[in-house]
């Protein structure tokens, strides 16, 4: 499953996702890090059965874990099928069939946003 | 030699025994037969194309009051449309913005809300006259209500159109959508293999009065786009059709984040084929269809041309750009278009649509010229200080202190032995080695990531550059990176002062 990892402020100088996969073991599969030193954001995939533990390990370090499961949703009224999304989609989530009509993969969504902007026709949506 | 007569073929639909193709089936065919085959067994190519064509509008006319308005000002759920015509006619633009809520909704939406039956609100406002007495009027209308309304686009169905990247750092956000920074990613419109001009590049059968499918109404070509440019095969139509015969499924509003409002139009053109040349003609394919890519980060008429491409590498997801896989998107719905050329298929097979000959015809060479400017716009050469303070990047803080304050000039340019820009070294950034007590080389306290402009650049795009990173002056260099001069703030301010 995807995960979302906040670290406030006031643990960003705290190595906090080397000390949770170490002390658990457990594999995160980093996709997106946004680290500065106010503030840091990532998105992770991690084993549906492992997430409990990873989830303990972080947040009894301060940090704030959250599940992705409100990925991207397509009115499919609205979409022309032109497929201005697929360039900006850092995960490849659209892509055509052979007779070009857009394929949505739900599950690689990062909820990142890119391709709402991008859709002419305000079909995108998150979280519905 | 194959010889076909429209009649001949007009009379083929009116007894079913028509063969028409796509322009994407022509393809095959072709190559099969031969274009003298092609030519004798294909009476019909349809074409067809959906993407946004802002040159779009609709003409309509409201019907007199009581009592009656010469109406100077109108707006349709708070879009402004143009009346400055007869009393109660006006012109609806797509691009048109609404004054409440910005590019969210625009006169392409008005259109389609119109065409799906859905109440718009009018407030017109006028001086008054004794003729026309009213100077306010406020309404609420349906497509029923209006006398005409009637889809009259100066500019739709561009034969190509150059795809957009962005060299630039930032997300450029354009006509073309979202352009990812260092060439992230490429945007390209135009239905390639079904484009209706590229089909008939040479305008032997789309002109003036062509009968053609347009939103899913019958329509027709009314002359040449404007910024019609055959010579460079960028050929554009003018268009007309009633919106009220229309379908919303090829006429969709559409919004461009940071641009505005657009009118996505369907429109299908069917090609007669009268002899070999025309066969010939619309087995183009997607490969054969050349176009540029242009770096949208140049803010410029001119943009450069990063590379040429052909619309089958566009389409086939990525192309490379300095060796790196870029992926594409289209703007443009291909499976539309591919809708709206069988769709146009199935109507003359079923003898529902009859093709025609122009009665008149394109111009098939010239360009469409650059706006005349009676004003000069200033360039960066014309207002920058050629006066400029370098300094060597291995002498001392002190002696970078030292210049500052004798030239009582802010900005020294750091430049190597052979001349070029490496850094710039504000009196800041020395207040900061004093204050950190660092009085190694200029080198290891300047700002080493400099914006810099040419000196050709318009000073109106210096200016947007010093505003949007908050500097308040660049070195102005040639393409060695030598430094000619300096434009910074102050120079901009003395432009306007002169200028007001």
């Amino acid at each position: 499953m995807k995960i979302k990892i906040s670290i406030p402020t006031e643990r960003i100088h705290d190595p906090i996702i080397s000390e949770s996969i170490i002390e658990t073991g457990i594999r995160l599969n980093i996709m997106v890090a946004n680290i500065d030193s106010t503030y840091g954001e990532l998105i992770a995939d991690v084993k549906d059965s492992r997430f409990n533990r990873i989830k303990r390990a972080l947040e009894s370090r301060g940090a704030i874990v959250a599940i992705l499961d409100q990925p991207i949703h397509r009115d499919e009224e609205e979409c022309v099928d032109c497929g201005a999304c697929i360039s900006v989609c850092p995960m490849n989530v659209y892509t055509f069939d052979e007779t070009w009509s857009l394929c949505v993969d739900e599950k690689k969504c990062i909820q990142c946003g890119m391709c709402i902007k991008m859709c002419p026709h305000g079909a995108l949506k998150l979280g519905e | 030699m194959v010889k076909k007569s429209i009649h001949e073929i007009n009379k083929k639909i009116e007894d079913g025994s028509v063969n028409v193709v796509t322009a994407e089936e022509m393809v095959g065919i072709v190559e099969n037969l031969g274009v003298e085959g092609a030519a004798r067994e294909v009476d019909v190519v349809t074409t067809g194309t959906f993407g946004a064509m802002c040159s779009s509008g609709l003409m309509l006319n409201l019907g007199h009051s009581e009592p009656p308005i010469k109406i100077q000002k109108v707006w349709f759920n708070n879009v402004e449309a143009y009346s400055g015509l007869a009393a109660v006619d006006a012109y609806l633009g797509a691009a048109q913005t609404s004054d409440t809520r910005g590019m969210q909704y625009g006169g392409a939406h008005v259109i389609e809300d119109l065409l799906r039956g859905k109440e718009i609100n009018v407030h017109a406002t006028s001086y008054g006259t004794d003729c026309y007495p009213r100077k306010v009027l406020d309404t609420a209308i349906t497509l029923e209500d209006l006398n005409e309304a009637v889809l009259l686009n100066p500019r739709n169905a561009y034969q190509k159109y150059a795809a957009a990247t962005n060299s630039s750092k930032r997300i450029l956000n354009t006509y073309m959508g979202e352009l990812l920074p260092n060439f992230g990613n490429v945007t390209y419109s135009g239905a390639g293999v079904l484009s209706p001009l590229s089909n008939d590049p040479s305008y032997e059968t789309i002109g003036t009065g062509t009968r053609i499918f347009m939103g899913g109404a019958q329509g027709y070509v009314i002359g040449n786009g404007t910024q019609h440019s055959p010579s460079s095969g960028f050929g554009t139509l003018m268009l007309k059709g009633n919106l009220k015969e229309m379908n919303p499924d090829y006429l969709r509003a559409a919004s461009f984040t940071g641009y505005g409002t657009t009118l996505y139009m369907g429109i299908g053109i069917p090609i007669p084929i009268l002899n070999e040349k025309l066969a010939a003609a619309t087995a183009v394919r997607d490969e054969d269809i050349m176009t540029d890519i242009l770096d949208y980060a140049v803010g410029s008429r001119d943009k450069p041309v990063i590379r040429q491409v052909n619309y089958a590498e566009l389409k086939s997801g990525s192309v490379q750009i300095e060796g790196k896989d870029v992926p594409t998107s289209s703007l443009s719905s291909f499976k539309n278009a591919r809708k709206i050329a069988n769709e146009l298929k199935e109507w003359v097979k079923h003898g529902k649509f009859f093709v025609s000959m122009p009665v008149e015809k394109l111009c098939c060479e010239g360009s469409a010229k650059s706006m005349k400017q009676t004003q000069a716009v200033p360039l960066v050469k014309d207002v920058m200080s050629d006066f400029i303070v370098t300094i060597k990047k291995d002498q001392t803080v002190q002696d970078a202190a030292k210049k500052i304050w004798e030239n009582s000039f802010n900005h020294l340019a750091v430049i190597s032995d052979t001349g070029e820009l490496l850094g710039i070294l504000t009196a800041w950034d020395i207040s900061k080695a004093v204050a950190e007590n660092i009085f190694d080389s200029v080198e290891s306290v300047m700002t080493k990531k400099v914006l810099t402009c040419a000196p050709n650049e318009p000073v109106d795009l210096a200016a947007r550059r010093l505003d949007r990173y908050g500097v308040s002056a660049m070195p102005v260099i040639d393409a060695q990176r030598r430094v000619l001069g300096i434009i910074t703030s102050d120079n901009i301010s003395k432009l306007l002062a002169r200028r007001y």
